[in-house]
């Protein structure tokens, strides 16, 4: 459980409770063994309250996707609870959980994957409407076209294709296509991360915008930690399928407390050549370990610069730490002041 | 004499929807041990212009329209091609993005490796080996003697990339071309392969060209920093310059839209519109569509880079007039 003073006044709208997804990895062509598991999301627990920003960062392969898919229930949950406002997901029926997709939407990456190449722009954004019938067909049109109005294209471009549209606004059609069932929580899986920097700051400002105008929850995900801070209020750090740190968005970036936050944070280049040349740079040996064979107690420990033998034998809890701050490291304390 | 000097090089693609003036007189010079950066968005021109000095532009649809890229007095463009085998892969290197794509899946590492020096410096495939085992331990890769014979798919990403600049630079070159080759890859490998590239550029002494769409990533690297929009040069200076008093309508755009470089939560500044097409004629600044400050003057007239003091050159008219700051 999140520390007292982190969690939100009202009650969350979305609450994760020890989640964990695992994948079996199988072996063999005719008698298929199990010869091991990768454990992607293993013990996660979060809290998103109505209208916040949760940011999600962590390198490739640490779960933030699959963590994402989890909560969608796109694929299944291996143990704990997703909630949302009030409805445990994980023991819901399919029926329930396709109405519970109304309230919980996804915008993904690549917005060249994403869409359909041979449906319109209209087609895309009408289908969820019809699906879940939130709108009669005679209404469709004028609520396409306000769904297109608010990611800022012009409606005369509905009976568009994906491949006339750039990169930007094809992502702003699939954030649309998200919102059209008007959800209280997005899930958006790195946004921006296939956008050139010019467009990447008017998708950034268009999610700010909407949350702030519809109320929404987002949970964001990305590697970029500049682009995670400046839209996010919280920020939960991910290695290996565990949260090692849990904040403000600023204090995790200025003051992080995790050696891995740490490493994170010095590794991302500062465009300020000033900066850049004074400042010292950890960087850390070797790359993530594999989820499949996780190294014992805390994961990071073959990396990281402070561990002792205590970190290779315990795995540290998300323990709370300063003001609404959970750290997952056996030494915060004593390396706090290093 | 510089050790490279393009000048005026324009690269286009002719395609049958029209053709691309991909690379549209670009020129700039690079000194010996320098370390220049070319920035741009995707579609600027700053892989077209690296790739036609390496002459890697698959001819058709490519076509140098005109230039010179004189490297040490060879015209890289226009010489033989016994000359171009001579410089290329020995004293011109080139890594690339995507470390997956440029190693040769049926290759071992070890005669992905020897194969320069066994080509170039005629070397015995003993002591090629010996200096391919070096290679790989001076890029910080352990146990070379087990990890050399593997295939590339046994290595990760950062591996695969250390790799790759241990071929790229075992034939010791004085010329390194690095085209995004930490864009594929996380930030802590990220910084691991530009400590690497920074300190094997300490030790070979060697000039470096670093493509990158991330402003980050050239201000703690490079001495310079070009920046490319719509196939053109609009600005080069010293990378201090460039990023504390950037003169192009363009750089200083760019430079608002990095939410790194803003306060948390501000509303990040937008250039509108989309780069323009460049298959159709571009009469006058490549950025005056998108151009808060445009005029007539710029769409009509191409500028030049002009000179504001020795180490910095900006092409906007505007800024030239002194109509803007």
């Amino acid at each position: 459980m999140p520390s007292p003073a982190l969690s939100p006044a009202p009650p969350p709208i979305l609450e994760l409770r020890d989640v964990r997804t695992h994948f079996p990895i199988s072996s063999g062509f005719l008698f298929k063994r199990h010869v091991g598991t990768v454990k992607a999301v293993d013990g996660v627990t979060l809290s998103v309250a109505r209208g916040e920003v949760l940011g999600l960062v962590g390198e490739s392969g640490c779960g933030k996707s699959t963590l994402a898919r989890t909560i969608l229930q796109l694929v299944p949950t291996t143990g704990g609870t997703v909630v949302l406002s009030g409805q445990n997901l994980t023991t819901s029926n399919t029926a329930d959980i396709l109405t519970a997709r109304r309230d919980l939407q996804m915008v993904f990456q690549d917005p060249y994957a994403s869409l359909n190449p041979r449906m319109t722009v209209f087609d895309t954004l009408a289908e969820p409407l019809l699906v879940h019938g939130v709108c009669s067909p005679a209404d469709i049109n004028t609520r396409v076209a306000t769904l297109m109005r608010t990611v800022g294209l012009a409606p005369r471009f509905m009976q568009k294709y994906p491949h006339e549209f750039s990169g930007g606004q094809r992502q702003r059609i699939a954030i649309a296509r998200a919102l059209a069932l008007e959800p209280k929580v997005i899930i958006a899986d790195e946004p921006v991360s296939a956008l050139d920097v010019s467009i990447q700051a008017q998708i950034l400002n268009l999610l700010a915008q909407l949350v702030r105008k519809m109320n929404l929850s987002l949970v964001f995900i990305a590697h970029d930690l500049s682009v995670v801070k400046h839209i996010s209020d919280r920020i939960a750090v991910m290695y290996l399928g565990k949260i090692v740190e849990l904040g403000r968005a600023a204090d995790v970036i200025e003051r992080p407390r995790h050696p891995y936050t740490r490493a994170l944070v010095s590794a991302i280049p500062t465009p300020d050549p000033d900066i850049e040349r004074t400042r010292q740079r950890i960087v850390l040996p070797g790359d993530p370990p594999s989820p499949i064979n996780p190294p014992s107690g805390c994961s990071f420990h073959p990396r990281c610069p402070y561990a002792r033998e205590i970190c290779k034998a315990t795995v540290p809890p998300l323990a709370p730490f300063e003001t609404d701050r959970d750290v997952a490291c056996l030494r915060t304390e004593e390396i706090s002041d290093l | 004499m510089p050790l490279l000097s393009v000048t005026d090089l324009r690269t286009y693609f002719h395609t049958r929807s029209g053709v691309y003036r991909a690379v549209d007189g670009v020129s700039f010079s690079l000194e010996r041990g320098e370390t220049l950066g070319i920035v741009g968005e995707s579609g600027s021109g700053k892989s077209v212009t690296c790739y036609s000095i390496m002459g890697l532009i698959p001819t058709p649809p490519g076509r140098i329209e005109s230039g010179t890229a004189v490297f040490d007095g060879v015209d890289l463009l226009h010489c033989t091609p016994t000359q171009s085998r001579a410089i290329r892969g020995k004293r011109v290197a080139m890594i690339f993005q995507d470390p997956m794509t440029s190693l040769n899946p049926y290759m071992r590492i070890s005669d992905q490796l020897m194969e320069p020096l066994l080509i170039h410096e005629n070397l015995s495939k003993p002591a090629a080996r010996q200096r391919a085992l070096a290679a790989l331990e001076s890029v910080g890769i352990n146990d070379p003697d087990k990890r050399i014979n593997l295939y590339p798919h046994e290595f990760s990403g950062g591996m695969r990339q250390r790799v790759m600049i241990a071929m790229a630079l075992i034939t010791k070159p004085e010329l390194l071309i690095a085209d995004e080759p930490t864009t594929a890859l996380d930030v802590t490998v990220q910084a691991q392969i530009l400590e690497l590239i920074k300190k094997m550029q300490r030790e070979l002494g060697m000039a470096v060209i670093f493509i990158t769409h991330d402003l980050g990533v050239v201000s703690g690297l490079c001495d310079r920093v070009q920046v490319m929009y719509a196939g053109r040069i609009v600005e080069s200076a010293d990378t201090r310059t460039l990023f504390h008093s950037p003169r192009h309508p363009y750089t200083r755009a760019l430079q608002r839209s990095i939410p790194a470089l803003q306060p948390k939560g501000t509303e990040l500044y937008t250039i509108s519109g989309m780069p323009p097409d460049l298959s159709k004629p571009l009469p006058g600044c490549g950025f005056s569509a998108r151009c808060e400050h445009a005029t007539d003057l710029c769409r009509a007239t191409t500028p030049a880079l002009a000179t504001i003091s020795p180490t910095h050159a900006q092409s906007c008219l505007r800024v030239q007039a002194g109509d803007i700051l």
